[in-house]
């Protein structure tokens, strides 16, 4: 057991793989001499070299564009994008060709690239660097979403993600990076395809991701000291969704609170409601219920922008309403 | 920059000018074909034909070797042809069926050939130009010395992504071939109305990219520009912009009014037809003679047949491999 922070998890990450695969290269907008607009690469450059951990210049499009052409050629890149709303310059690359170019060329060619970007509000950043649109890319077949929440997830799904034959896409909460925490075992690989249940309870399931892990374990020690115990479920991974965790989950406690910092119309919220009701619907004692950011563009001032966000009271608020509403 | 002028005589005369000219009449005659197809219902979907640009793919990617890589537009059956991709599985495509190049998956615009190292048909314009710059770089890394050669039209000149990669690709120098197929129209909008600056190898100039444009109707001017383009992408100097100023006869898809052009303007440029000038001049430099362009054209035919039996006797993809290759079947252990 050691205890790091979240972005030297992130780093530790990238730096075990290039070692280990020489087709392992980083690219993105100041990564090497600037060291990360948020620090995460500080270092590498010195390790290995300006061919490996590539500056570009401010062109979203051509280098995540190239690094889908790399992987395609024999390459295992690390694209990273400043934050998600800049990616979105570079929606056409990712949804255009890396998560189509398999099935449109009939199996001929995977594209295996891996996308991190940092995501989420909360650091007064303001509209145009602060949003969620991680739901969003879970729309898309063809790719996978991660959503690492603790120090063992942003140090194990890197290598995961980099073994996979296909695009994965991994959104570090810009709240996270100064997050500590004991990093246990080896800190290696870990497995992508399931949900983990990060608190046991029997009162109500809080399904959630991200910075709103944290958010939702602090409400849990709230409820608990009122005799609500809730059950907390890490989704992890946003694409391919693992049903079976939070259902099995509901089947337990019969109620679900989705907690998603994400916008609640045609969010991954609703994604997550919908399938509750397709397989856990008569284990339901009251409807499903969602704590999602306010549907604004973040604002600046502080107060605003932690009143647009869920927030450990407004979590224990609404899993106190469900449980006494029904108990 | 240069404009390339016709080549000598002695080059047209000889067998060389007769491997073009079937070559250019392989697509001038599958595309015939194409479109008597799609009227009777067997091809559907956007087709765009190539008629008329035949010069550009013929000379230009036949001076490729096999390890090097082709990037395409949605306009690509000339370049899938001259490749080498096989016609029945570019038939078969265009049919929708299994025995497609992409198991019909793709269709007239998304042809892909992993042996041929052709990686589409992109019908999203501009699209495939990063694809080629990252296509390159790892070659790059890999150190592995082949060319990429990334074919766009005047239309995709205007796209971020043009500008973006002919910067990324000088930048890091690499050994990308951006080969303009300038045929004056971005679907109806010509050059003019779509460019502020028409001369597009000043574009290249703004990112110190080597640049040529050459009469792009003029199939050994096109090889000739190919071959120094190649020259100085695979000594390692960077990339280069290539320019074919040419011409398509033909509607931009099938569902084109022609609204934009005047039918005068087209009849002009068909009088330069890569294929007719090229055998009146095999023809009267006695390289060809009526019964050997008889012979050319039965050759020719033959393959379109078999294209068309190969297509016609496919099978189409069971409906319930329609989820396959979403995700690679095959997974880490």
């Amino acid at each position: 057991m050691k205890t790091i922070t979240y972005r030297e998890a992130m780093r530790e990450a990238m730096r075990e793989a290039m070692r280990k695969d020489g087709r392992v290269f980083l690219m993105g907008e100041d990564v090497g001499r600037y060291g990360g607009c948020f620090a995460v690469s500080r270092g590498l450059l010195d390790e290995f070299g300006p061919e490996r951990i590539r500056d570009t210049p401010l062109s979203e499009s051509a280098f995540v564009g190239a690094g889908i052409g790399a992987a395609l050629n024999g390459m295992r890149p690390i694209v990273e994008i400043m934050t998600v709303n800049f990616s979105l310059l570079a929606l056409d690359q990712i949804l255009n060709n890396a998560a189509t170019l398999l099935h449109m060329s009939g199996g001929q060619f995977n594209v295996p690239l891996v996308i991190r970007m940092a995501t989420g509000g909360g650091k007064q950043l303001a509209a145009q660097h602060s949003h969620s649109l991680e739901g969003w890319y879970a729309h898309i077949p063809g790719i996978k979403v991660l959503t690492p929440a603790t120090i063992e997830d942003a140090r194990g799904m890197l290598g995961t993600a980099l073994a996979d034959p296909d695009p994965v896409l991994i959104f570090e909460n810009q709240t996270l990076y100064n997050r500590e925490g004991e990093l246990p075992g080896n800190g290696g690989a870990v497995d992508i395809d399931h949900a983990r249940t990060r608190r046991a309870g029997r009162d109500l399931s809080i399904i959630t991701y991200g910075a709103c892990l944290w958010k939702s374990l602090e409400a849990a020690e709230t409820l608990a000291a009122e005799g609500i115990e809730a059950e907390v479920i890490d989704l992890r991974t946003l694409r391919p969704l693992d049903d079976e965790t939070f259902c099995s989950s509901v089947a337990k406690t019969h109620r679900a609170l989705i907690v998603d910092e994400g916008w609640r119309s045609g969010g991954i919220s609703a994604e997550i409601s919908a399938r509750i009701m397709e397989a856990a619907f008569y284990d339901l004692d009251l409807p499903v219920a969602r704590l999602c950011g306010a549907e604004v563009p973040m604002p600046y001032a502080k107060h605003l922008e932690i009143a647009a966000l869920p927030q450990p009271e407004t979590i224990a608020a609404a899993a106190r309403k469900m449980v006494r509403k029904n108990g | 920059m240069s404009t390339e002028s016709a080549a000598q005589p002695s080059v047209v005369a000889g067998e060389h000018g007769v491997q073009f000219l079937h070559q250019m009449l392989r697509i001038r005659r599958f595309e015939e074909k194409c479109v008597e197809l799609y009227s009777a219902g067997k091809i559907r979907g956007f087709m765009h034909l190539y008629i008329g640009e035949e010069a550009v793919a013929v000379g230009s990617i036949s001076c490729l070797g096999p390890d090097d890589a082709v990037v395409a537009t949605y306009r690509e059956h000339g370049q899938a042809l001259v490749r080498g991709v096989s016609p029945g599985a570019i038939m078969a495509e265009m049919y929708g069926k299994l025995e497609g190049c992409a198991r019909g998956r793709g269709g007239s615009m998304h042809f892909f050939d992993a042996q041929k190292r052709l990686y589409g048909g992109n019908a999203i314009v501009g699209g495939g130009l990063p694809l080629a710059v990252g296509l390159a770089l790892a070659d790059n890394m890999q150190r592995v010395p082949r060319v990429t050669c990334c074919v766009f039209g005047d239309g995709a000149v205007a796209e971020g992504e043009f500008h973006e990669s002919m910067n990324l690709a000088s930048l890091w120098k690499l050994p990308v071939l951006f080969l303009c197929e300038n045929n004056l129209y971005a679907m109806g909008t010509a050059l003019e109305i779509e460019h502020s600056v028409t001369e597009l190898s000043k574009k290249a100039d703004a990112y110190n990219v080597a640049a040529a444009t050459v009469d792009g109707m003029d199939v050994f001017a096109v090889e000739a520009a190919m071959q120094q383009a190649l020259k100085h992408v695979r000594s390692g100097a960077g990339p280069y912009f290539l320019e074919c100023r040419t011409y398509r006869f033909r509607a931009h898809s099938m569902f084109d009014a022609e609204l934009y052009r005047a039918k005068s303007e087209v009849e002009d440029w068909k009088k330069r037809d890569p294929i007719s000038t090229l055998s009146a001049r095999l023809k009267s430099n006695g390289a060809i003679t009526d019964a050997d362009l008889e012979l050319l054209e039965r050759e020719v035919a033959n393959e379109v047949a078999a294209a068309v039996n190969f297509a016609e006797s496919g099978s189409w993809e069971p409906v319930q491999d329609l989820m396959r290759f979403v995700y690679s079947e095959r997974r880490p252990t």
